[in-house]
């Protein structure tokens, strides 16, 4: 609706029918808001219907019901050929039997411009991708990321109003993708086309993202920054899916959070000015980094495991039955034996009440 | 040390192994010696070398009925090899669309010509353009050398076909083509190698083909393999290894060709 949004999705569905006869609702009611200019990534496991809502904006799979706009345009009844939205795939999809030139002039010739316009326009999508050197060579002459850099010049030569990005860097090895994960910040920044990209990695998604949306089940649980995201989780499944997480189970009730073996955390659970949960059972989640251990003899928990990687100090500690990861960095670490009873605690304000 | 090379090599060091090799290429290729180096006789005695010559091909390129046959045989496999090509193209991309179920089962109705013994196909045929009125001769071996044709022309597109990523014509779409310029400038280019092919195999198939030809000739229908089997009734003249010769020729061209053809292509 905002006049700086460039896509405007509405309480979009889609369902499918399965093999068996049944129905698969891919999306479920699904609202979003991309902001002209940004980088929106789309995250959630394989299935959650983040792919679907992508071909749903990119006129490759039409919704059952809800709106979707382009600058202010409704476009959900307009055909593919004509939507001023570009994707780059996530095999690429590249045509072999034209050279890399001639695969980004395609675009270019189906809009009808001039020739002379379409050769300077595939010069410079080429030399945006760095490749300027290999416009003749066919797509089975280049390597995965040179296959990977023609896909997404062949889209951005287009000029869209916005590119989606289906799980780009899936298909390249670790190095590369971090590599490649600058140089799509890098383009984003220089061609201030809005990036809408969708991937099941949360790195690459709190890395890259202005905005990041998670599904899960082909909802939509929480949208915001990647930080917001990962200090706030909404609910249990993206404290659970962003990062790491302990969940705790406890019961609230007029004011107190009460989880066996901590007894009242009201003080570190509750950010200051929100309103104490209804009573009744809650799950508190508590980043790893946010627990605090202290050497105490009639501490609440036991050193399970220790483990140094990287110059952080993971530990494993029981309380009761539950089981926490704490990670500590930094020195005094050293009276964390396996073995050791220690008062288990958390930073203030650092645990979060999350939806079940 | 390999298991592989072991039996390899079992394979190689069998007593009769050079023996057998030996025998099984003799068979298939001392006929076509045979039939290409009498071609050359001077005798009208077929088995029996007299000397060197070249007047049973002007005997045979003269020959009026020769020509008519041969005619006869190119219309119909070219006309069949366009039909047959443009109808398995269009079946291969409807198959591809098809759901799971129906494909299984029009994929086994394409096929079956394969494995219908083609005297059954002949005289099926033959009863039905009798039924029908449709004047046998050339018009209506056409029509059945498409209908068998099909398939061999069907086997090398799918498989090129089924080789083409499926995303390759969205993106086609998603950049800006419409259905007709997705055909025109994406599948059929990829599909070429696989369309020649096809074309290629139903086009040796018509030619080659004797049994329904017959079945279907009339009066005026006779196509090369026909006249040389009403040749070959009466004797093996000299002329019908000058003709089966020049045959051959024509198909090594053809096969050289679809190599080049397709190689290129990649």
């Amino acid at each position: 609706m905002s006049a700086e949004s460039a896509l405007s999705i509405r309480e979009v569905t889609k369902t499918f029918p399965t093999p068996e006869g049944g129905e698969v609702r891919a999306l479920d009611s699904v609202s979003l808001e991309v902001a002209d200019g940004s980088f929106t990534v789309l995250l959630g496991p394989s299935g959650c219907g983040k792919t679907t809502l992508l071909r749903c904006i990119a006129g490759l799979e039409s919704p059952d019901s809800g709106e979707i706009d382009l600058k202010g345009q409704r476009i959900d009844d307009v055909p593919v050929w004509k939507r001023r939205v570009n994707t780059v795939f996530q095999s690429y999809a590249l045509f072999p039997h034209m050279t890399v030139a001639q695969n980004i002039a395609f675009g270019l010739e189906m809009d009808k411009l001039p020739k002379a316009q379409i050769q300077q326009k595939v010069g410079a999508a080429l030399e945006m991708v760095r490749l300027s050197d290999l416009g003749a060579r066919r797509p089975s002459q280049l390597s995965g990321g040179q296959q990977q850099r023609v896909a997404l010049a062949r889209a951005l030569a287009k000029e869209p109003e916005v590119l989606l990005l289906d799980e780009p860097l899936s298909a390249l090895d670790l190095k590369l993708r971090r590599g490649m994960q600058m140089e799509l910040k890098r383009l984003q920044r220089e061609t201030s086309i809005t990036f809408v990209l969708v991937t099941h990695d949360q790195d690459e998604a709190m890395s890259m993202g202005d905005l990041v949306a998670v599904f899960d089940s082909g909802r939509i649980v929480q949208v915001g920054p990647p930080r917001e995201v990962y200090l706030s989780p909404r609910t249990r499944f993206v404290a659970d899916f962003i990062g790491e997480a302990n969940l705790l189970e406890g019961a609230a009730a007029g004011g107190r959070i009460d989880i066996p073996g901590f007894g009242d955390v009201a003080d570190e659970a509750m950010s200051a000015g929100s309103a104490p949960p209804q009573d009744g059972p809650v799950i508190v989640a508590v980043r790893p980094e946010n627990v605090v251990l202290r050497p105490d003899p009639t501490g609440n928990g036991t050193i399970v495991d220790a483990t140094f990687i990287g110059g952080d100090l993971h530990v494993e500690v029981a309380v009761g039955d539950t089981l926490l990861s704490v990670r500590q960095g930094g020195p005094g670490s050293e009276a964390l034996a396996v073995g050791a009873l220690v008062r288990v605690g958390f930073a203030p304000g650092s645990a979060r009440i999350v939806e079940p | 040390m390999s298991r592989a090379r072991g039996t390899g090599e079992s394979l190689k060091n069998f007593p009769l192994f050079g023996l057998v090799s030996a025998l099984v290429f003799a068979f298939l290729y001392v006929p076509l010696v045979f039939v290409v180096g009498y071609s050359f006789n001077s005798n009208r005695v077929v088995t029996i070398w007299k000397g060197f010559s070249l007047d049973w091909y002007v005997d045979v390129l003269t020959n009026d009925d020769i020509q008519r046959a041969l005619m006869n045989s190119l219309r119909v496999a070219v006309v069949a090899t366009i039909l047959s090509v443009v109808l398995a193209t269009g079946l291969a991309i409807g198959l591809l669309r098809m759901a799971r179920s129906g494909r299984t089962f029009a994929w086994s109705l394409i096929m079956a010509p394969l494995i219908i013994p083609e005297i059954v196909f002949a005289i099926g045929t033959l009863a039905l353009f009798v039924q029908v009125r449709f004047p046998l001769g050339v018009e209506a071996i056409t029509l059945a050398h498409t209908a068998f044709c099909i398939p061999f022309a069907l086997l090398p597109i799918r498989a090129r076909l089924r080789g083409v990523d499926l995303a390759v014509y969205e993106a086609a779409a998603d950049l800006g083509a419409h259905e007709w310029t997705i055909f025109r400038r994406i599948t059929l280019p990829l599909l070429m190698p696989g369309i020649v092919a096809g074309a290629l195999l139903a086009f040796i198939i018509s030619l080659d083909d004797f049994l329904v030809s017959y079945f279907l000739a009339g009066a005026g229908g006779t196509t090369l393999p026909v006249y040389i089997f009403g040749m070959i009734r009466n004797a093996i003249t000299p002329g019908v290894n000058a003709l089966s010769t020049l045959l051959l020729l024509a198909s090594v061209i053809i096969v050289t060709l679809s190599y080049i053809i397709t190689r290129r292509k990649r």
